[in-house]
């Protein structure tokens, strides 16, 4: 309990990506905050990537963590400009009002 | 090791309780709150436990540049608020089959790592080596050399996603007047003046 090994990072990890995958299934408000939970998906991998490499003593993790917030922050930009263009076509970015691939 | 403990608990707890609030929040804009304070509270463990670039980076990146992007398309879009934030009083069969998949990847999760056997040279966290070159040093010792052409690839996707950005909201506006360059260029004397001989007594009509 005292002692912080790399469990506890991973066991952060998890919770923090089981509450972004919940927030993907179970929303009904806008694509805004679906989005925010891509990004706490990525912000636990990133979590997992950084302890396994600061507890193996191997600094390449902290390099493919570099590479994920790249993507990351690619994807917020493109996503966000979907959005904005859908929101200016249809008017509401509701995840119920959009039907219209009849997914 | 007790001081790393307690830090440990607080910033994961303000973590796990901000990240809850951003996936349950009823106002769009509370919920980009807690995803800023979640950010930094991650990154306070990065940088806590070692990582002090990318923790830094975090917060740079995500507090200042991503959460901020989505503050600004929150309030842009006007879509803040809304009725109901949940599958509530309406027949929907997303919520067990989802309910179901969440709790079933937490509990994978959690029973991998905490069975898990580790290597005896994975270290805990009072046998953590400082090596003498800080880790900024570290990072680009190797990611400069071994890692150049990931960098470089990451660089691309970052152009690439600016552009996409850029060409997916460009929008022309009908009767907005704008300069024509190649117009104003082009133009020569024998085009643009004309000469007239004026008549006495009857002058020059100027506008046709």
């Amino acid at each position: 309990m005292i002692e912080i090994g790399l469990g506890h990072y991973l066991s952060l990890g998890a919770i923090i990506f089981f509450l972004g995958v919940i927030g993907i299934f179970l929303n009904r408000k806008n694509i805004i905050v679906i989005l925010m939970s891509i990004e706490l998906i990525l912000l636990a991998v990133n979590i997992n990537l950084i302890s396994f490499s600061i507890f193996s003593g191997d600094i390449v993790g902290q390099i493919f963590t570099m590479l994920i917030l790249t993507v990351a922050a690619a994807e917020a930009a493109i996503g966000l400009a979907i959005i904005v263009i859908y929101y200016r076509n249809k008017g509401s970015i509701r995840v119920e009002d959009i039907h219209g691939m009849k997914g | 090791m007790l001081v790393h403990s307690i830090f440990f608990y607080f910033f994961s707890v303000i973590a796990i309780f901000s990240s809850l609030m951003v996936i349950t929040s009823r106002n769009t804009v509370n919920s980009v709150f807690f995803l800023i304070l979640d950010f930094i509270s991650v990154g306070c463990l990065f940088i806590m436990v070692g990582a002090e670039f990318l923790g830094m980076i975090i917060l740079i990146v995500y507090v200042g540049a991503v959460a901020v992007l989505f503050l600004f398309v929150v309030m842009m879009l006007n879509v803040a608020e809304q009725k109901q934030s949940w599958f509530i009083g309406k027949k929907s069969t997303h919520i067990p089959t989802g309910l179901i998949v969440s709790v079933l990847i937490l509990l994978e999760l959690l029973v991998v790592v905490g069975g898990w056997k580790y290597k005896d040279n994975v270290m805990s966290s009072s046998t953590l080596e400082l090596s003498n070159i800080s880790n900024t040093h570290q990072l680009g010792l190797v990611m400069y050399t071994d890692y150049i052409l990931y960098f470089q690839l990451a660089g691309i996707i970052l152009l690439l996603s600016m552009i996409g950005a850029i060409l997916l909201t460009f929008r022309q506006r009908k009767g907005v007047k704008k300069q024509s360059y190649f117009n104003q260029i082009s133009r020569n004397p024998s085009s643009s003046i004309e000469l007239k001989e004026a008549e006495i007594n009857k002058g020059v009509k100027i506008d046709d």
